[in-house]
């Protein structure tokens, strides 16, 4: 597989060149933080940054997405009939994006795409997608990858990875895509030894300057409704004001809505992100809501995240440690103590 | 103002000693610095936990809406002026109250903090009597916590708390000759078009989360306009329109009524100004009305009022 090193002037360069083969999503600084955003001259890619407000997971999931449109119209021939939106899966490439949110997609991914159900829209923008990691020489103190199976170089999801080396990037192709990707990328140098040692040395000081461990080992053995019934919840839940920040900052938050929007004859059928906080979500048309009261709506973000999740995909928690929610609650639930409080929860001892 | 802990923790302690209430809202130290957690305690032995210093800037009185125990509460000027609010609005009894006054020297803005220290990480903050020491791997800077309170608290004339059962510490100087709405009637000048502009650029990063809106104790609705389905009033989709008007329809609903609080800034993860849309009816209510919301018990809302002789022809 290749590995090239690229000053990072070049780097930025070569992504420009990149643009006919590739729609190139790069973090930019806005303001107080980074987004990601399409790469084009007014905008200044800014490798320099920790990570970015909102995760890059719009970029295969939009907030809002049409899916069908139909019109009203009844001279028209078509009309009342629904039609899949049209939609361009060009290839794009999500350059920097860090490990914890390349791992989120593989978290996300038995959700749109198992053998029973695949989510057209989900599979082919994620097909279409090219994900080049930036590795994490300094991750925050609000990190927790390495308690939920990724690390500040871990390779999982990721098509291609950056070392910062300071002054150069080195970059490694992790799989065909990534090759394909580097291929098409001009100039650069083949890395020499001293880089490829550099590297590894980046790599594990990153390891060493994570100092959270969160516990997670237990929760596939404790009973669903033991958990559920768990006396914690009313004070996990106290603080809570059922806003959307940690579902919508979230990399593996995938509920949605579909809502048809009319504007005159023209209908839409749009998807939307939905968050387990807000009371609507459960409204049945009944009236009734199974999720009416505040500590039942914390109590399923945490249970499905860390229980649900563990039990039906075997495949970990969904989550995957980059720490946004803790960062951003507006009132510090802190998921680092509530899966200790999970994972430690004993029934017996109630 | 951490001076104030032990005090909070010992009337804490009392008040459950002395079986005055039932449970007592406060804030306890955050996981993460400049962050405190409301916490509801319900026995003398977890008074320890509470905490108080320049990062308690929520507004507690959002936990006290249509409880039934009897409830201890701290109350800076803002909070205590929506305990007043809530009252005078039947969400919550006076009787039901103990409320630990505290005078309040104004909360820190953490994004100013992190601004002042180019967005690196800060991994502890210490805070002394007028300055704070802003630490982190490399770094360390000691600031003066008066070039870093938040905007609402720089404009604050009721720093002391307007209601309370005791009183923590000595009441503090309030500011005068404070120019409140200097930046509204900056956009007040405007023509309707760069202000339409204005916010919907304000607007542009918003993200539908509503914290905004649930951070704010006024916000008590059973169903929220925004969470209505029958009929829905508003779209759901990430359309600037739908999100202008919630942001429109949300100041609205606050007028007369806001106490400029700043916690739905304060909580707000895209960092937009909102309380750009709250304090132009504040002004209105100030300069139509000499208004400010939650004073005094004695006064009903300015909006639930009506005199059959009003001096004013409209509401007639």
């Amino acid at each position: 597989m290749t590995k090239k090193i690229y000053t990072k002037k070049e780097w930025i360069k070569t992504l420009a060149g990149l643009k006919s083969s590739y729609n190139i999503f790069v973090p930019v600084r806005d303001g107080d933080f980074h987004t990601f955003e399409a790469m084009d001259d007014k905008k200044n890619p800014d490798f320099n940054f920790k990570n970015t407000r909102l995760s890059p997971k719009s970029l295969i999931y939009p907030q809002s997405e049409r899916l069908f449109e139909y019109t009203l119209n009844e001279n028209d021939p078509d009309a009342n009939i629904i039609k899949q939106s049209k939609k361009d899966y060009f290839p794009q490439a999500i350059v920097g994006i860090r490990p914890c949110d390349a791992h989120a997609f593989q978290i996300v991914r038995p959700n749109f795409d198992n053998p029973e159900y695949q989510d057209p829209w989900w599979v082919q923008r994620y097909n279409s997608t090219t994900f080049v990691g930036l590795g994490c020489n300094n991750p925050d103190s609000t990190c927790f990858c390495t308690s939920v199976g990724g690390g500040p170089f871990s390779e999982k999801g990721l098509d291609a990875l950056l070392y910062d080396l300071g002054d150069k990037f080195l970059v490694k192709a992790l799989t065909d895509k990534g090759e394909t990707f580097l291929n098409q990328a001009k100039g650069g140098k083949e890395a020499d030894e001293a880089a490829l040692k550099a590297s590894e040395g980046l790599a594990a000081s990153a390891l060493d300057k994570i100092r959270n461990k969160v516990s997670t080992d237990k929760l596939k053995d404790k009973v669903q409704t033991e958990l559920f019934d768990a006396p914690f919840w009313d004070e996990v839940a106290f603080a809570c004001i059922n806003c959307g920040t940690c579902t919508y900052l979230c990399p593996t938050c995938w509920c949605f809505d579909i809502q048809d929007e009319v504007f005159k004859k023209q209908g839409d059928r749009i998807r939307n992100w939905d968050s387990c906080m807000f009371p609507l979500f459960t409204l049945h048309g009944s009236g009734h809501n199974p999720r009416a009261r505040k500590v039942q709506r914390v109590r399923q973000r945490f249970m499905h995240k860390l229980k649900y999740y563990v039990d039906r995909y075997n495949n970990g928690v969904q989550c995957s440690g980059c720490g946004r929610c803790i960062r951003n609650c507006p009132v510090n639930i802190d998921i680092r103590q509530v899966c200790e409080l999970m994972n430690g929860f004993s029934h017996k001892n109630q | 103002m951490l001076e104030y802990v032990e005090k909070i923790r010992k009337t804490a302690r009392k008040l459950f000693k002395d079986d005055k209430v039932d449970v007592f809202i406060g804030y306890k130290k955050g996981s993460v610095p400049m962050m405190n957690q409301p916490v509801l305690i319900n026995t003398a032995d977890q008074a320890d936990l509470l905490y108080w210093d320049r990062n308690c800037g929520l507004n507690l009185c959002n936990y006290l809406t249509r409880r039934t125990d009897r409830i201890g509460i701290i109350a800076n000027g803002c909070n205590s002026r929506n305990i007043v609010t809530h009252i005078t609005e039947n969400q919550i009894r006076r009787d039901q109250l103990y409320i630990v006054g505290i005078p309040c020297k104004g909360m820190i803005d953490h994004r100013a903090v992190q601004r002042a220290v180019k967005q690196q990480e800060i991994l502890a903050v210490e805070e002394h009597a007028e300055t704070f020491t802003v630490k982190g791997r490399d770094f360390e800077k000691t600031l003066n916590i008066k070039d870093y309170l938040r905007s609402n608290c720089l404009v604050c004339t009721h720093r002391n708390p307007v209601i309370f059962d005791e009183i923590i510490g000595q009441p503090v100087e309030e500011q005068r000759e404070i120019d409140a709405y200097k930046d509204v009637k900056e956009i007040e000048k405007m023509d309707p078009e760069n202000k339409w502009n204005l916010f919907t650029r304000m607007i542009d990063k918003c993200i539908r989360c509503y914290a905004c809106r649930d951070a704010c104790p006024l916000c008590y609705c059973p169903t929220c306009f925004v969470d209505e389905s029958r009929p829905q009033w508003i779209g759901k989709s990430s359309d600037p329109i739908d999100t202008m008007t919630f942001h429109v329809l949300r100041a609205y609903h606050c007028a007369g009524r806001c106490t400029d609080c700043g916690a739905c800034e304060r909580v707000c993860p895209m960092g937009i100004p909102v309380r750009q849309f709250t304090k132009k009816l504040n002004k209105d209510a100030q300069e139509f009305f000499s208004w400010e919301a939650g004073l005094s018990l004695d006064q009903r809302p300015l909006l639930d009022v009506f005199r059959p002789d009003d001096y004013n022809d409209f509401i007639r």
